[in-house]
C-alpha cells in the first residue's frame, strides 16, 4: 500500500494499491475525520481483496471512489 | 561561447528548507545555488549555471503535473546542458531528478542526472545519462568532481560510460573489437575463475524477480498481519530505530488495542514529513479499520503484532534481509497474508 507505485512495480511487489500521499499511507489529512477513516477502511477493504486476487506479475490496483 | 546549464536541485539543498517544505511547487533562481556554486567552480569560464530549477519532494514526485512545469522554467533559461541531482540515496529527489532528465532529453536537451547505484529512482531516467555520486551528502566534494567531468564530456558530446561511474541502463553501442567473442569469451571466464565476479559485457538488470505469494482463499478465515516501512514506535523509540539507512526492523504488540494513540507512538523516519503521522499514526499504521473488520469478521484474525522498520536509504543488501526475515517469521507464527504501508 504506497503512493510511489512505479518503485514498488520496480522492485518487483507482486500486488500493490494505490495511496494517497508518501507520508499518510493510510490516510488522507485532507479529509475530516470521519471522512478520513472511510476511506482508510476502503484501501484496507481493497488490500482484503486483493491479497486473495491471484497475479502473475507486480499488479497495480486502485480503490474505487465510491464503494470499494 | 559559454555553455549554458540548468540546475536541477529540491528544496532542501536550494535552501528553501527541509521536509515542512516538501510540498513546495516548481520555482527558479538565478545562477547558481547550494552544490550550484561548487559545481560551477569546478567546471569553470567556459560554463555558466545560467539558472537553478527547484521544486520540493513530495510534490515532484507525486503531483501528476510536476515534471511539465519543472521543464517549462527550464526550457525559458534556453539550456545547452541540463543537471539535476546530486540526489545521493534519496528516493523521491532521485525519482525527480531522474523524471526531469528523461524530460529533457526527450525535448531534446543534453541532460545529465547524479545519484548512487542504489537509488530507486535511477531507472526512470530513461536514455539520459546518469553519473553516480556518494551515498550522502557527506561525500558531495567526490561527488561533484565526478559530476563536473561529467558534464564536461556530455557538453561535449561524447558518450558517457561506464568508465566515467555512469550507472544505470547504457544504451547499446555498437564498436567494433579487434578480439572475437571467442577470445573474449575465454577472457571472461578466466576472470570469473580468479575471483572477478563482475567482469561481463552484458550487464544484466539487478532487480529482483519475485514470485507472486498464490491468492488467500478468504480473507475472513484468515490470520493477517500488519506491517509498516514507515518507522512507527513507541513514542520514546526503545530501540532506537535509526531515521534513515535502516539496520534492523522492530516488532512491537497489538494486543488490546483497537487503534494507534497519537502521543503513544510516532514515526521516526528521517525521509518525510512525519507531523501527519504523529497526528494520527492511523495513517501509517491502519489498525482502527483492521480491529473493526476484524470484529465484523471480514479479516479471520490480526496478527497479534506488528513489524516495523524505515525505509530511507535503506540498503538493497538490509531491506533485503529485512523481507526474508519478515517472511520466516511470519510463517513460523502461521501468518497467512500481510498488509505493508510504505511511505
Amino acid at each position: 500500500m504506497c503512493n510511489l507505485v512505479s518503485i514498488a512495480k520496480r522492485v518487483g511487489a507482486p500486488r500493490i494499491v494505490t495511496t494517497r500521499g508518501i507520508p499518510y499511507p493510510a490516510g488522507d489529512p485532507s479529509l475530516g475525520p470521519a471522512d478520513e477513516k472511510a476511506w482508510r477502511r476502503r484501501l484496507v477493504t481493497k488490500a482484503l481483496q486483493v491479497v486473495a486476487t491471484p497475479v502473475t506479475a507486480p499488479t497495480v490496483f486502485e480503490v474505487d471512489e465510491h464503494g470499494q | 561561447m559559454t555553455t549554458r546549464i540548468v540546475h536541477y536541485l529540491n528544496q532542501f539543498f536550494t535552501g528553501v528548507g527541509g521536509e515542512d517544505s516538501a510540498g513546495t511547487g516548481p520555482a527558479r533562481r538565478d545562477g547558481p545555488v547550494g552544490p550550484g556554486t561548487r559545481l560551477a567552480q569546478l567546471l569553470g569560464p567556459e560554463f555558466e549555471i545560467v539558472t537553478t530549477v527547484y521544486c520540493g519532494d513530495d510534490y515532484a514526485t507525486t503531483t501528476p503535473t510536476a515534471v511539465q512545469e519543472i521543464m517549462a522554467l527550464i526550457k525559458e533559461a534556453q539550456p545547452d546542458v541540463v543537471v539535476a541531482g546530486p540526489a545521493f540515496t534519496s528516493g523521491r529527489y532521485g525519482l525527480a531528478c531522474a523524471r526531469v532528465v528523461a524530460a529533457a532529453h526527450e525535448a531534446g536537451l543534453t541532460a545529465i542526472a547524479c545519484m548512487h547505484t542504489d537509488n530507486p529512482g535511477l531507472d526512470e531516467a530513461g536514455a539520459a545519462p546518469v553519473v553516480a555520486s556518494g551515498e550522502t551528502g557527506r561525500t558531495m566534494k567526490e561527488t561533484l568532481d565526478n559530476l563536473a567531468a561529467a558534464v564536461a564530456k556530455v557538453a561535449a558530446g561524447e558518450p558517457l560510460t561506464r568508465a566515467d561511474d555512469r550507472v544505470g541502463k547504457v544504451p547499446r553501442l555498437n564498436r567494433l573489437d579487434d578480439r572475437n567473442s571467442a577470445e573474449r569469451a575465454v577472457d571472461l571466464v578466466l576472470a570469473r575463475l580468479g575471483g572477478d565476479r563482475r567482469a561481463t559485457e552484458v550487464p544484466l538488470p539487478k532487480f529482483d524477480q519475485v514470485t507472486p505469494a498464490s491468492p488467500l482463499e478468504d480473507p475472513s478465515k484468515a490470520l493477517v498481519a500488519i506491517l509498516t516501512e514507515g518507522a512507527l514506535v513507541p513514542d520514546d523509540n526503545p530501540d532506537g530505530l535509526e531515521s534513515a539507512r535502516a539496520t534492523k526492523w522492530l516488532r512491537y504488540p497489538l494486543e488490546g488495542m483497537d487503534s494507534m494513540p497519537a502521543g503513544e507512538y510516532r514515526s521516526v523516519h528521517g525521509g518525510f514529513s512525519t507531523v501527519w503521522a504523529n497526528e494520527d499514526p492511523n495513517r501509517i499504521l491502519p489498525l482502527d479499520v483492521a480491529r473493526q473488520l476484524e470484529s465484523e469478521g471480514a479479516i479471520g484474525q490480526l496478527h497479534r503484532e506488528y513489524m516495523t522498520t524505515a525505509g530511507n536509504g535503506t540498503s538493497v543488501a538490509n531491506a533485503r534481509r529485512f523481507g526474508v526475515e519478515w517472511v520466516g517469521e511470519l510463517r513460523r507464527l502461521g501468518v497467512q497474508a500481510a498488509l505493508l504501508t510504505a511511505t
